[in-house]
């Protein structure tokens, strides 16, 4: 059975549920949302599986998985895994649940690839460097207006607007 | 019940991990139904085609927002036991300049790509690959700029404390905003529409229920304004039940030798606060305590201070009489002020216990008597009642 994708919902629609989601996980956990952390968690446990000693020997891996700490026993592990579940339900209902890969029309598949995960590589590092991805730091931080993080929020949409002429090939019609 | 609720403690490790996961599907849920598992979409907001990522972001904050403060004003939250991700401002701006670019570059970003991946998209899968191998980059390069990467540090500061306002003004001021850039998004999305389809633009609003929509959001914030944030009197009123039993069962109140116990410990930021009248702190206190008025509890300024030790700080509070100490403790409690105790007695007794006592022969200063003193007196003298409570809820789930 092949299904047509469904249209998107309204973006206010849509942020709605996810403000209700973000103020649900303010009351019932203190913290809000998030993802790079866990993503992070998910790196030291690499890390480990390949070189114990080397997850003691870095500030930030060891604060996560040092010793007999398993890296990965953290609520935002649960979070993280919740969050794919909810895409993957979501998706399927919606009839959005194919593999494809997203590109700009002028570029081959595997730049596209590449790119993504050039673009993955340097996200990854920045979430680090700011404490915090789009989620734990942008949407969390600012619904409890916390000044760095609307500090931050900013300064990724100058990011972005910044590079965005340069590397239109990517994404233009 | 008083919101935030502790899930893990309230349903042990296994029912709290399973509301995180349930809270993660409605995270992702709201991500994929606003179709950010494409990254074609979330990229179009930097050419300014799409703004949905900007529309449904700003949306989430705002609703949240709003929901966070009115609660908290109407007496159903706690703010001060909500985490707030801690202000490391130029590595923030730094790290979100560079976040900026692997968006751009890459078409999504850490949670969007979850997202993506579990809808089968190959090139969310491949950014979220790389977001695992940049984790793990920045934990190897940090040593080169650890220095700046932990300064311009500000623990819990709000856009409000920046800009001198009410958070019920923030609020308001944050909607006007939000609600003004969805005008500019809406009529921005609307002249590259017109452009292609020759269609006549104007700045008029098209979208009436949107009117509607908006009017409901200001006259929420409004009412957040209204009412207002709680003071700590009135918080107290609205807390009572959930901290006066550590009052009546005296759990917070200290023996003087534990008091000693623990200045003399290394590892302990002790913090005494002695409430009594200038002149008698003048004629005696305790070496290193400061002394302020009751009304200075409520000074939100000064009580940041407190609420920003590190975990292993503990406050005590020197008064005397009772009726001053407690309502101290009252006032800082419901600021968020935690290790909070009271010197049983005040200092009434301080003299009584210490003044015979000799260390090698010697007399001792009163102000600060060592850690030797200790052995002076029977091990039962005073039950211990200092718990240093795991303070800190890390900023959010990112770090």
């Amino acid at each position: 059975m092949k299904k047509i994708p469904k249209k998107v919902k309204n973006p206010y629609f849509a942020g709605s549920i996810l403000g209700v989601v973000l103020f649900a996980a303010f009351a019932l956990t203190h913290g809000g949302l998030g993802a790079s952390g866990a993503i992070s968690r998910i790196q030291v446990a690499l890390t480990k599986l390949v070189c114990t000693s080397h997850v003691d020997s870095v500030g930030t891996f060891a604060a996560m998985g040092a010793g007999n700490r398993n890296a990965l026993d953290h609520p935002s592990i649960f979070l993280l895994i919740g969050t794919f579940a909810g895409g993957l339900i979501s998706a399927w209902l919606n009839g959005r649940l194919k593999i494809e890969i997203f590109k700009g029309p002028k570029i081959s598949n595997i730049q596209r690839l590449l790119f993504a995960l050039l673009g993955g590589i340097i996200m990854g590092y920045g979430a680090r460097f700011a404490r915090g991805c789009t989620s734990g730091q942008a949407l969390s931080g600012g619904a409890v207006l916390s000044l760095g993080s609307w500090a931050f929020m900013f300064s990724v949409f100058i990011g972005g607007y910044a590079v965005a002429y340069f590397v239109r090939r990517l994404w233009a019609d | 019940m008083m919101l935030p609720v502790d899930i893990i403690a309230e349903l042990g490790k296994i029912g709290g991990y399973l509301i995180f996961l349930l809270i993660g599907v409605g995270f992702g849920v709201s991500l994929e139904l606003a179709g950010f598992g494409d990254s074609r979409r979330l990229a179009a907001q930097f050419y300014l085609k799409d703004m949905t990522v900007l529309k449904t972001m700003f949306t989430g904050i705002l609703i949240a927002c709003l929901l966070i403060f009115l609660s908290s004003g109407l007496g159903l939250l706690d703010f001060s036991q909500i985490s707030v991700n801690q202000t490391f401002l130029w590595p923030g701006i730094v790290g979100g300049l560079i976040m900026g670019v692997g968006f751009i570059i890459g078409g999504y970003c850490p949670g969007t790509s979850l997202v993506a991946t579990a809808s089968f998209k190959v090139d969310g899968l491949f950014f979220l690959v790389g977001t695992i191998i940049g984790a793990g980059l920045f934990g190897e390069s940090l040593p080169a700029f650890e220095d700046f990467w932990n300064s311009s540090f500000t623990d819990r500061f709000l856009v409000s404390d920046w800009l001198g306002w009410s958070i019920g003004a923030t609020v308001f001021a944050v909607t006007i905003f939000a609600l003004v850039m969805f005008y500019f998004a809406e009529k921005v999305e609307e002249f590259f529409k017109y452009r292609d389809t020759g269609k006549a633009w104007s700045w008029k609003i098209t979208k009436r229920p949107y009117l509607y929509g908006a009017g409901i959001l200001l006259a929420i914030a409004a009412l957040v304004w209204s009412i207002g944030q709680p003071d700590p009197i009135r918080k107290w009123k609205i807390m009572e039940k959930k901290y006066s039993g550590q009052l009546t069962t005296r759990a917070i109140f200290i023996h003087p030798l534990e008091y000693v116990k623990t200045n003399n410990e290394s590892t302990i930021k002790l913090i005494t606060l002695d409430l009594r009248p200038n002149k008698d702190f003048e004629t005696f206190h305790l070496k290193g305590s400061e002394n302020v008025k009751l009304e200075e509890l409520l000074n939100a300024e000064y009580v940041a201070l407190l609420t920003q030790l590190p975990p292993q700080g503990v406050v005590v509070l020197i008064a005397d009489n009772e009726t001053v100490s407690i309502k101290a403790w009252q006032y800082l409690k419901v600021q968020g002020v935690v290790n909070l105790y009271i010197l049983e007695n005040g200092l009434h007794n301080w003299n009584n216990l210490f003044a015979d006592k000799k260390i090698h022969e010697k007399t001792f200063n009163l102000a600060s008597p060592p850690t030797e003193v200790l052995q002076l007196f029977p091990k039962n003298t005073y039950i211990p009642k200092i718990k240093i409570g795991s303070k800190k809820r890390s900023g959010g789930l990112c770090s």
